[in-house]
């Protein structure tokens, strides 16, 4: 680098590792200043194979599409039609996912609400209870049964319009919810029962059963107390797709949620969401398999979540075989979560609009993940839902667009063969050629 | 008293039928017999009747049970009771595993003993054994307390928060953040009203109390090992 070096050596770049990058370093540094595991909110943030390695063919001579603003493209979902009364009827396959009371304000979940109901979708609770803001703001209310049964009780129970288990998700398969002492507000510790202030992890297993013959006799025991009525889903993260759907299906689920592992999360082991599951584009395929190898695909619903951003992903999910997506953190954007106009208050936390990640502090500028006052305040649940109602609106214009150029009359006819991969990877974990090839790796007739 | 034989009426009209009675029902005393280890008996109950079931029942028997009170001539299978809100449940045999387990509130009573993870996360129930109790029990317990005549199996209150504990007999082991603490007046008078409660005789000063150190409330690093 010195250009003056009295001996004239060329003095060689300074080089940094591969394997000891700034990232890395800096993450030594904080363990061993710290001693914890560091945590944070937000799903994989490493690059994976995704829908995004995928492309559409669109029309050719052989598949003519249909005409934009004058044929139709159908996009409701029915959701639970196996074994329940009531299944849920949406107008969108788009729905909102698990987000805690706790790790949300009252207010997002009632911005939720709104955005979902004005869609025509359904919003779904989390590991906190069911709170009076979203079952008043949510025409449909999906109630989580999760392992810590936190605000747990029959009378929500029934006033839910359909049941979701939950086994695991896509940012921690085989880890429990985590909410630290700055978010455990009155209302949060009452909610829960628990002290006020302090750092609450609760148990990944469920307390009443274990594995899938227990599961069965946990789903009678809903149904029974639910009279039967509304839809029971069974939620798992993207460990072991095709065996987890079973094994759900066997065990009575109407539907099946799947969560891959860019998934957003309140609050996780950052080894945790970066090191365990398979990424949302790897799991599909074997789902669907699941359920039509049980001849239960399309009667017993897939909804396919982690990392959906776009009407594109929507479709892509939806040609791969899922029936409905669902979002979290793209549904926290839309409200105004990593919003550039607090830049210089993410500047102040160290980190910058796009990468705060810290929603387990409860700092949050835009007000969102938070239980504090003032920063709620900020936030305006009318706005907050007209904003989330747009913004599905165009995902599910944009996932209209291109059945209408693949000739779909409904989300619900793409298929796999409407898809090219653009990469290796992708092609064998979709199980679709590789663009220009009729080759996938893995495709039966073939060695390789 | 109406009498429901399970066998003939099946699991969906008995409770279906129980659980169509409101607080003002004049029906107020059932029996129902040959349960042959049927799960979810006599679940999601919400009313101040009474119902006796004559034999042993299998999974979440009363599960989330209001107000009801639910007799089991029997055993229990696991679950039974669990999340309770309210009411009463008297099993005459034994409990099978995760007795009670989240329950909130309300009173279960077992006259023999009741296996592992009795209490399991329990946030508010209490819960009497006059026999002893298995290893795990009140895992994570919230709030509420758990009353064991007999002994305690291992990893009692393993990570409690606010419940408490009354072992008679011995404890195998403490779990971790669960220590003994002081048997003051207060409790003993506690003790002794939830044990008339139970309807079981025995004398509160001969139990000792458990409950949580209160350390790994907040992380510290000292504590990682406890994890
Ligand atoms: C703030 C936040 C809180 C969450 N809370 C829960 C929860 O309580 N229960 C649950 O099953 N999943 C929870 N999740 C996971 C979501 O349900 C969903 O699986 C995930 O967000 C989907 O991936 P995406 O964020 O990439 O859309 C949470 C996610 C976020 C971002």
């Amino acid at each position: 680098m010195n250009n003056n070096d009295p001996k004239g050596i060329p003095q060689t770049t300074p080089r940094m590792s591969a394997t000891f990058t700034r990232d890395v370093n800096s993450d030594i540094r904080r363990a061993a200043a710290t001693g914890i595991y560091d945590i944070r909110g937000g799903g994989a943030k490493r690059k994976l194979p995704s829908f995004d390695d995928l492309l559409f063919m669109g029309a050719s001579i052989s598949r003519y599409p249909l005409e934009g603003y004058r044929e139709k493209c159908e996009t409701s979902v029915t959701i639970g039609g196996l074994h329940a009364e009531n299944p849920i009827e949406l107008d969108i396959p788009i729905t909102i996912a698990g987000m805690s009371f706790g790790a949300l304000s009252g207010p997002a979940k009632e911005a939720l609400g709104r955005g979902a109901s004005a869609a025509g979708t359904s919003t779904t609770t989390g590991d906190g209870g069911m709170t009076p803001e979203e079952r008043t703001h949510s025409t449909k209310l999906v109630y989580q049964y999760l392992p810590s049964r936190y605000g747990m009780n029959p009378n929500d129970l029934r006033k839910a319009d359909a049941i979701e288990i939950v086994v695991g998700q896509g940012a921690k398969p085989g880890g429990g919810g985590m909410l630290l002492g700055q978010k455990i507000s009155d209302r949060v510790a009452a909610m829960r029962n628990l002290p006020k202030g302090i750092d609450q992890r609760s148990a990944c297993r469920h307390p009443d059963w274990t594995g899938p013959d227990d599961l069965e006799i946990k789903i009678l025991e809903l149904r029974e107390i639910t009279g039967w009525k509304v839809p029971i889903y069974v939620k798992v993260a993207g460990a072991r797709p095709y065996y987890d759907t079973t094994l759900a299906v066997k065990a009575g689920a109407d539907a099946v949620v799947l969560d891959g592992m860019q998934g957003g999360t309140a609050a996780t082991q950052d080894v945790f969401i970066e090191h365990v599951g398979q990424p949302t584009l790897a799991i599909v395929r074997p789902a669907v398999q699941a359920l039509q190898d049980l001849g239960m695909h399309r009667k017993v619903q897939l909804i396919l979540s982690g990392g959906i951003r776009s009407g594109a992903d929507v479709a892509k999910a939806m040609a791969l075989g899922a029936d409905a997506v669902a979002i979290g953190t793209a549904a926290l954007i839309a409200l105004g979560d990593n919003d550039p106009k607090w830049e210089a208050e993410y500047n102040a936390l160290g980190t910058t609009a796009g990468a705060y990640d810290d929603w387990h502090e409860g700092k949050d500028p835009a007000g969102i993940t938070t239980q504090d006052p003032e920063l709620m305040a900020r936030f305006d649940p009318v706005e907050g839902g007209r904003r989330l109602r747009n913004y599905l609106k165009v995902m599910t214009l944009e996932a209209q667009t291109i059945a209408r150029a693949c000739g779909k009359n409904h989300l619900h006819n793409l298929e796999p063969e409407d898809l090219v991969a653009l990469t290796m990877e992708a092609a064998a974990m979709a199980q679709v050629p590789l663009a220009g090839t009729n080759w996938y790796p893995g495709k039966p007739g073939t060695t390789y | 008293m109406q009498t429901i034989d399970l066998s003939k009426v099946g699991l969906r009209e008995t409770n279906k039928m129980l659980q169509a009675q409101s607080a003002e029902t004049n029906q107020t005393s059932w029996e129902i017999v040959n349960p042959r280890g049927s799960h979810a008996i006599a679940c999601g109950l919400n009313a101040p009747i009474e119902v006796t079931i004559k034999g042993s029942t299998g999974y979440y028997c009363a599960g989330m049970n209001q107000q009801a009170t639910v007799n089991i001539h029997g055993s229990a299978g696991p679950g039974t009771g669990e999340n309770i809100m309210s009411g009463k449940i008297v099993i005459e045999g034994d409990a099978s595993q995760y007795l009670g387990a989240t329950g909130q509130g309300g009173l279960i009573v077992v006259k023999g003993n009741a296996s592992s993870r009795c209490g399991i996360s329990m946030k508010g129930v209490n819960i009497v054994v006059q026999g002893s109790i298995g290893h795990m029990s009140a895992f994570m317990g919230q709030s509420g307390n758990l009353v064991v005549c007999g002994d305690a199996g291992d990893a009692l209150g393993d990570s409690c928060y606010e419940a408490r504990f009354f072992v008679r007999g011995k404890v195998k082991s403490l779990g971790a953040d669960c220590i003994k603490k002081e048997m003051r007046e207060e409790h003993i008078t506690f003790l002794r009203g939830l044990l008339d409660e139970a309807g079981i005789d025995a004398d509160p000063s001969e139990f000792t109390r458990y409950g949580s150190a209160r350390k790994l409330y907040n992380f510290h690093v000292d504590n990682a090992g406890a994890y």
